[in-house]
C-alpha cells in the first residue's frame, strides 16, 4: 500500500517538474523574445497556468484520498466555487504579506500580485486540491504529527520548501551586484520555483527513507 | 567560585568591552606622523643639489604670491561649479574657469567627508585617521606642523571669517576673526552675512596676507533640503558675487604691488543625493578646486575636463605659494600647473622641495623605505637635477639646458606622484598585535559564554566558576610565561609604532594574565562539558525534537545575521534584515497563536504527550543538576501549550490580532524613515532646537526626579525588604523615565517611531508573551531583535552621517562635552535601551520564575557579543576590502558602542537580580 502510494507520489512529482520545464522552454516557440528574466510577468503567468493545471489533472486522475460517498452535483459546485474563493484569498493575503514585509505598496503592484499569485499555486491549490476547502484540516497538516498520509506528508513539505525559498529569495536583494534577477520580485520567485521543485524532489525521497518510522493513523 | 549566570555574564560582557577597546585601538590606525613633529622648530631647508660646483641657493625660495584669498564653501560639490548648476548660477566662476587665468581641478576628499579633517587634510596635507570624525565637534587645537602655523612664524597676518572650527584648531593664529556657527541647521543667510559684512572693510584695508572665509550656508542648505533644492541656486549665485568681489578687488590692487596674488575657491567636501555627507559617494568626495591668479596664463577657452587631485596637495602648493617650508606630514605633491610658469630652475627647486619633504617623511614612517619605487625614483631624479644644475652653472647651451630640465622635471613628477601614493597608503597600517590581542580576549570571553549556555540556563540559575583552580594551575603559568616572551620578542622587534607595547608593562601584564586566567577557564569548562556530555549523549536527541519552530528561527535568524555582516552591502542594508527578521518573528508567533488557538481539541493530545515527555525527561535532569544540556527545552516543555481557550472573548480576538497590528505598525515605521524625504527635512528641527531650552530644562527636571523615585523604590525594595511590587514599581518608573526622555531627544518626526514602540511593547507584552507563555531566553531574543528593528526605524544605519548630534545639544546652551555625549549615545541607542529596560521590567513584573532575570541577563550577553566577536574576525579578514574605511569601519565603531551599552545594561540586570534574590 505504502510503497506503491510512494510510486504513485514519485511520479506525479515528476510530472509537476516537468511542467514547471515546459514552461520555461514551449513559450519561447510561440512567443518572440520570451525569456524568463525579461518577460517575467509573462513567464509568471504561464508557469502558474501550467503549474495549476497539472496539479488538478493529477488530482482528478490519481485521486489520493478518492471518498467512498458519491456527491451530488450541486455539492461538487459550490465546493469548486468555494476552493475559487480561497485561492483568491490566499493570493491576497500573500500579497498583503509582502507588503508588510516591505515590497513597494503602489509602484510595481501587477508584479507583486503576480508573485502572490505563484506562490499560492505553488502551495495553495496542492493544498485545495488534497484538502479541499477545510480550514481544520489544512492546520492539523500543518501542525507537528498531524499527517495522515503519504500525501499529506509530501503537502507538507512542499509547501514548507516553497515558502523557505520564497524567504531565502529575498536575502540576494540588497546586494549591489546589479544583476537582472535581482530585481523584485525576480530573485522571489526564482526562489519560491527553487524551494517548489527542491520540495517535490525531496519529499518522495524522505519519504520512502523514513517509512519505517513513519506512521500515520490512518493504516 | 559559584556565580549567578546575569552577574557571570556582566562580568564576560565587561571584559569583552575591554578586549573590543583594545581592538580599536590597533585598528583605527594612527595618521603618519613625523616624529619630530609636534614641534615647529626651523629646520634649514634642503638645498639646491649639486654635482661638483656647490649650489649657492640654499634659502626656501621667495613667494610667489603676495596676497592669498582661501574662499572656502562648505559642501561645494564639483558639479555644483563645473556641471550645469555653476554655468547656470555661476556665471563669473565659470567664466573664470574656460577663458580666464585660473587652473581648475576635482579634488578628491578621502573619507570621513566631515568638515573638521577635511580642513586640517587641506591645511596640513596629512590624511587625518579616520578616528577624527568621533571627535569631530569637539576639535582640539591642531599640534601638527601646518600651513597657517607656518605662515604665522613667518609674520604673515591672516584674517579668518567663518565656520569656529577654525578658530578652535588655530586658536592664537589670526590677527582677526569672526567665527560663525554650525549650530543652527535651518540658518543659512544670516551665518553667510556674517562673514560677507567684514569682507569690504577687509579688502579695502589690506593690510592682511592671508585672507581665509568659510561660508556654511551651503551645507545648511543641504542638510535641510538636499541638493536639487531651489535654494542652492541662490546660494551659489551668492557666492559667485562673493567671489568676482573679491577677484575685482584683488586686481585692482595688483596694479600696486610688484608680486600678483592667488584666490582659491575649494570646497571642504561635497553634498550626498540627501544632502548629508560623511561617506565616500562620488558626490561627497569630488570638491571642486580653482586657483586663480594673474601670474597664469590665459586660456584661450578651451574647455578640458578638470583634472582629478587630491585634496591634500592643496598644503604644499600653498606653503610654495607663500615661501614656507611644506609642511612636515604632508602627503601631497604640489599643484604643478601653478609653477609651470615660472623658470626652470625655480621649478625644479620647487619640485626637490617638494619631493625632499615628501621622502623624509617616508623615512620616517617606513622602515624599509629604501625598497620603495618612489625613494629611488627620488634619488635618480635627485642625481639629474645636480648635473643639471652643473650646466647652469657652467652657462651652457639653452636647448640642450631646457631638454634636460624636462626631463629632470618629468622625472620629480613621477617621483613625486609615487610617493604621495605610497604614503596616502601608510595610513591603512593596522596595528595588527594589538588587534590580535583584543580579538583573543573577545574571542575567549565568547567561548567560554557558549560553553555555559546549560549550566546558566538551568532551573538554578548558577554556575561553577573554576577562578581559583586555574590560577594554580600550571597551565596559567606556562601560558602567562609563553605570552610574555611573546609580548617581549614583536615589542623589540615591532618596526611600526604599536599600542599595545606602548601601553606599560604592569598594565600589559594584566592583559596578559586576564587571557591566560580565560584560556584555563575556557579549558575546564571544555574538560566538563565533554565529561558531561558522555552522560547527556542519551538524552541529546530527546532534547532535540523539543525544539520548536521559533526556536529554530530564533537561531537561525541570529546566525544569518552574523554572516550578513561579512558583505558590504547587508551591512549598508542592515535595517532591511532585522526588519526582515522581525516581519518573520511576527508570522511566526502567528502561526504559533493560531495553531493554539484553533486546535483546541488537538491540544488535549498534546497535553498529554507533553506530560509524558516530561515525566520521562524530569528524572535524568534531577540526576545531574548542574549540567542539563536542555534545560531551557525541559522548561518548555513541562509547561504544556498554553491554554487560550481560558482567554475571555475579546482578550483572544486581540491575540488573534495583535501579530497583525505589530507587522503594519513595524511597516508604517519602515516608510517613516527609509524613504521619509518629506518627513526628515521639516525646517521645524532647527526652530525647535532654538526655542525650547527652558522647556527641555523643565523636561529633564521631570526626568531625573521620575529615575529618582525610581531608584529610591529599588533601593527600598533593596535596604528594607519590602513587599515585591515595590521593586517592580521602581523598575516602571525607571522605564517610563526613560521613555520621556528619548521623547524629548528624538526628532519631532521620530515620535511616532516613539509612539508605536510603546504600543507594540504593550500588544506583545499583553496579548503575546504573557498568553503564550515563552521562556526567559525567548522574550529576551525577541526584545533584541525588536530593538535592532526600532534602532533602523528611528532612521539610524551603520554610517556615521546619521547620528543625530543635534540630540546632544538639547536644553543647552553651548557644547559641553559630557553631558552632549551622553545624550547624543542615549539618543541614538534609545530604541534598544527601551527595549532591555522594558525587558527587564516585564520580567520582574512577571516574575514566573525567579531565575529570569538572570537567564535574560545571560541570553543578552550572549546575543551581543556573538556578532562582535564574528564581525572583529570578519574585519580583520577584510580589513583591505575596498569599503573598509565607508563601510566596515563606522559599523565596527556602532558595534562597540552597542556592546558598551550592553554592558551597562548588563551590569543593571544583575543589579536588578542582586535585590530580586535579597528580597
Amino acid at each position: 500500500m505504502k510503497d506503491t502510494d510512494i510510486k504513485r507520489l514519485l511520479y506525479t512529482h515528476l510530472l509537476c517538474i516537468f511542467s514547471i520545464i515546459l514552461s520555461i522552454f514551449i513559450p519561447s516557440l510561440f512567443l518572440e523574445n520570451f525569456s524568463i528574466l525579461e518577460t517575467h510577468l509573462t513567464w509568471l503567468c504561464i508557469c502558474s497556468v501550467c503549474v495549476t493545471a497539472v496539479n488538478l489533472v493529477l488530482y482528478l486522475v490519481v485521486k489520493p484520498n478518492a471518498s467512498s460517498r458519491r456527491s451530488s452535483l450541486s455539492y461538487k459546485v459550490t465546493r469548486f466555487l468555494k476552493c475559487c474563493i480561497y485561492f483568491l484569498m490566499s493570493c491576497f493575503s500573500f500579497h498583503i504579506i509582502f507588503v508588510l514585509y516591505g515590497a513597494p505598496l503602489i509602484e510595481l503592484v501587477l508584479e507583486t500580485f503576480l508573485f502572490a499569485v505563484t506562490l499560492s499555486t505553488f502551495t495553495t491549490v496542492p493544498c485545495l486540491c488534497l484538502l479541499g476547502p477545510n480550514i481544520k484540516a489544512w492546520l492539523r497538516v500543518f501542525s507537528r504529527n498531524g499527517v495522515t498520509s503519504v500525501w499529506e506528508n509530501s503537502l507538507q513539505i512542499t509547501t514548507i520548501s516553497s515558502f523557505v525559498g520564497t524567504w531565502l529569495g529575498a536575502f540576494p536583494i540588497p546586494l549591489d551586484w546589479e544583476r537582472p534577477w535581482q530585481v523584485w520580485p525576480i530573485s522571489c520567485t526564482l526562489g519560491a520555483t527553487f524551494g517548489y521543485v527542491a520540495g517535490l524532489v525531496i519529499s518522495p525521497l524522505w519519504i520512502y527513507w523514513n517509512r519505517k518510522q513513519l506512521t500515520y493513523k490512518n493504516n | 567560585m559559584r556565580l549567578g549566570s546575569g552577574t557571570f555574564a556582566a562580568c564576560c560582557v565587561v571584559v569583552e568591552v575591554l578586549g573590543v577597546v583594545l581592538f580599536l585601538r590597533g585598528f583605527f590606525p594612527a595618521p603618519v606622523r613625523s616624529f619630530s613633529g609636534t614641534k615647529h622648530q626651523a629646520e634649514p631647508p634642503a638645498p639646491e643639489p649639486s654635482a661638483g660646483s656647490t649650489s649657492n641657493w640654499t634659502k626656501l625660495p621667495p613667494p610667489l604670491f603676495s596676497k592669498v584669498v582661501i574662499m572656502l564653501i562648505d559642501a561645494l560639490r564639483d558639479d555644483f561649479v563645473f556641471g550645469s548648476k555653476g554655468v547656470k548660477f555661476m556665471p563669473y566662476t565659470t567664466y573664470l574657469v574656460e577663458k580666464g587665468a585660473s587652473h581648475s581641478f576635482v579634488a578628491e576628499a578621502k573619507p570621513p567627508t566631515v568638515t573638521m579633517p577635511r580642513i586640517k587634510a587641506l591645511m596640513t596635507g596629512s590624511l587625518p585617521g579616520f578616528i577624527d570624525v568621533v571627535r569631530n565637534l569637539n576639535s582640539p587645537a591642531l599640534l601638527e606642523d601646518n600651513v597657517i602655523a607656518q605662515a604665522k612664524a613667518a609674520g604673515k597676518r591672516i584674517i579668518f571669517y567663518g565656520d569656529e572650527t577654525w578658530m578652535k584648531l588655530f586658536p592664537k593664529h589670526f590677527v582677526e576673526y569672526d567665527g560663525t556657527t554650525s549650530y543652527f541647521v535651518s540658518d543659512y543667510t544670516e551665518v553667510d552675512e556674517n562673514v560677507t559684512r567684514h569682507l569690504d572693510k577687509a579688502l579695502k584695508r589690506g593690510d592682511w596676507d592671508v585672507l581665509i572665509l568659510h561660508y556654511l550656508g551651503l551645507d545648511h542648505i543641504g542638510h535641510v533640503s538636499g541638493p536639487s533644492s531651489p535654494l542652492i541656486g541662490r546660494k551659489l549665485s551668492e557666492m559667485d558675487s562673493i567671489l568676482m568681489k573679491i577677484h575685482t578687488s584683488l586686481l585692482s590692487e595688483e596694479r600696486e604691488t610688484l608680486l600678483p596674488n592667488l584666490l582659491v575657491l575649494c570646497g571642504d567636501h561635497g553634498m550626498s543625493e540627501t544632502g548629508s555627507h560623511g561617506a565616500s559617494s562620488m558626490e561627497e568626495v569630488n570638491t571642486p578646486l580653482i586657483l586663480i591668479s594673474s601670474a597664469f596664463e590665459r586660456k584661450p577657452g578651451d574647455v578640458r575636463r578638470p583634472e582629478h587631485v587630491q585634496q591634500t596637495d592643496l598644503a604644499a602648493t600653498l606653503a610654495i605659494g607663500l615661501g614656507l617650508p611644506i609642511p612636515k606630514n604632508s602627503v601631497g605633491s604640489l599643484l604643478f600647473p601653478a609653477i609651470e610658469g615660472k623658470p626652470m630652475r625655480e621649478q625644479l627647486r620647487f619640485l626637490h622641495l617638494n619631493t625632499v619633504q615628501l621622502a623624509k617623511l617616508l623615512q620616517e614612517t617606513v622602515p624599509s623605505y629604501k625598497k620603495e619605487p618612489g625613494f629611488e625614483q627620488f634619488k635618480i631624479s635627485e642625481r639629474l637635477h645636480g648635473n643639471w644644475i652643473r650646466l647652469y652653472l657652467e652657462e651652457n647651451n639653452s636647448e640642450v639646458l631646457f631638454n634636460l630640465g624636462t626631463k629632470v622635471r618629468k622625472q620629480y613628477l613621477d617621483a613625486l606622484k609615487t610617493l604621495s601614493l605610497s604614503l596616502s597608503r601608510q595610513v591603512a597600517q593596522y596595528d595588527v598585535y594589538s588587534m590580535v590581542v583584543g580579538t583573543i580576549v573577545v574571542l575567549e570571553v565568547l567561548t567560554l559564554l557558549l560553553l555555559s549556555i546549560p549550566q546558566a540556563l538551568s532551573n538554578k540559575a548558577e554556575l561553577e566558576v573554576p577562578l581559583l583552580s586555574p590560577v594554580f594551575s600550571l597551565l596559567f603559568y606556562l601560558t602567562f610565561l609563553v605570552l610574555s616572551a611573546i609580548h617581549v620578542i614583536v615589542c623589540t622587534s615591532a618596526e611600526s609604532s604599536c599600542y599595545f607595547c606602548s601601553l606599560s608593562w604592569l598594565t600589559a601584564g594584566g592583559v596578559m594574565m586576564l587571557i591566560s586566567a580565560l584560556l584555563c577557564a575556557v579549558v575546564s569548562a571544555l574538560t566538563k562539558v565533554f565529561v558531561d556530555g558522555k552522560l547527556l549523549s542519551k538524552n541529546a536527541a530527546h532534547s532535540n525534537a523539543q525544539w520548536s519552530e521559533l526556536d529554530l528561527l530564533i537561531l537561525l535568524g541570529t546566525v544569518g545575521h552574523v554572516l550578513s555582516l561579512g558583505a558590504s552591502s547587508f551591512i549598508e542594508e542592515e535595517h532591511q534584515t532585522w526588519y526582515f527578521l522581525v516581519s518573520t518573528l511576527c508570522l511566526a508567533l502567528c502561526h504559533d497563536i493560531y495553531r493554539n488557538c484553533l486546535l483546541g481539541d488537538d491540544c488535549e493530545l498534546q497535553r498529554s504527550l507533553h506530560m509524558e515527555e516530561c515525566f520521562g525527561s524530569a528524572t535524568p535532569a534531577l540526576q545531574d543538576k548542574n549540567a542539563g544540556s536542555a534545560v531551557l527545552e525541559l522548561n518548555r516543555g513541562c509547561k504544556g501549550p498554553p491554554s487560550l481557550d481560558a482567554l475571555r472573548g475579546f482578550e483572544k480576538w486581540m491575540v488573534l490580532a495583535s501579530p497583525w497590528v505589530i507587522l503594519i505598525c513595524c511597516r508604517l515605521l519602515r516608510s517613516l524613515n527609509q524613504t521619509g524625504v518629506q518627513w526628515a527635512h521639516r525646517p521645524d528641527l532647527g526652530l525647535w532646537l532654538a526655542r525650547g531650552i527652558i522647556e527641555a530644562r523643565f523636561v529633564y527636571v521631570f526626568v531625573l526626579g521620575i529615575l529618582f523615585t525610581g531608584t529610591k523604590d529599588l533601593l527600598k525594595s533593596q535596604v528594607i525588604a519590602a513587599d515585591f511590587t515595590v521593586k517592580t514599581v521602581g523598575l516602571w518608573e525607571i522605564y517610563s523615565g526613560l521613555v520621556l526622555l528619548a521623547a524629548l531627544l528624538s526628532r519631532p518626526h521620530n515620535l511616532p517611531v516613539l509612539v508605536l514602540s510603546l504600543l507594540i511593547q504593550t500588544l506583545m507584552a499583553k496579548f503575546v508573551w504573557k498568553p503564550l507563555r515563552h521562556d526567559a531566553a525567548e522574550i529576551t531574543v525577541m526584545h533584541y531583535w525588536f530593538g535592532q528593528a526600532f534602532f533602523y526605524f528611528q532612521g539610524n544605519s551603520n554610517n556615521i552621517a546619521t547620528v543625530d548630534i543635534s540630540a546632544g545639544f538639547v536644553g543647552l546652551d553651548a557644547y559641553v562635552e559630557i553631558p552632549a555625549m551622553f545624550l547624543t549615545a542615549f539618543a541614538t541607542y534609545a530604541e534598544p535601551v527601551l527595549w532591555a529596560s522594558h525587558l527587564v521590567s516585564f520580567l520582574s513584573s512577571e516574575a514566573s520564575s525567579g531565575s529570569a532575570l538572570s537567564h535574560a541577563c545571560f541570553c543578552y550577553a550572549l546575543i551581543r557579543s556573538f556578532p562582535v566577536s564574528a564581525y572583529i574576525i570578519l574585519v580583520t579578514s577584510l580589513r583591505y576590502h575596498l569599503f573598509i574605511w565607508s563601510v566596515f569601519s563606522p559599523k565596527l565603531l556602532y558595534e562597540g558602542m552597542h556592546l558598551l551599552i550592553t554592558a551597562a545594561v548588563c551590569v543593571f540586570f544583575t543589579a536588578m537580580d542582586q535585590t530580586n534574590t535579597k528580597s
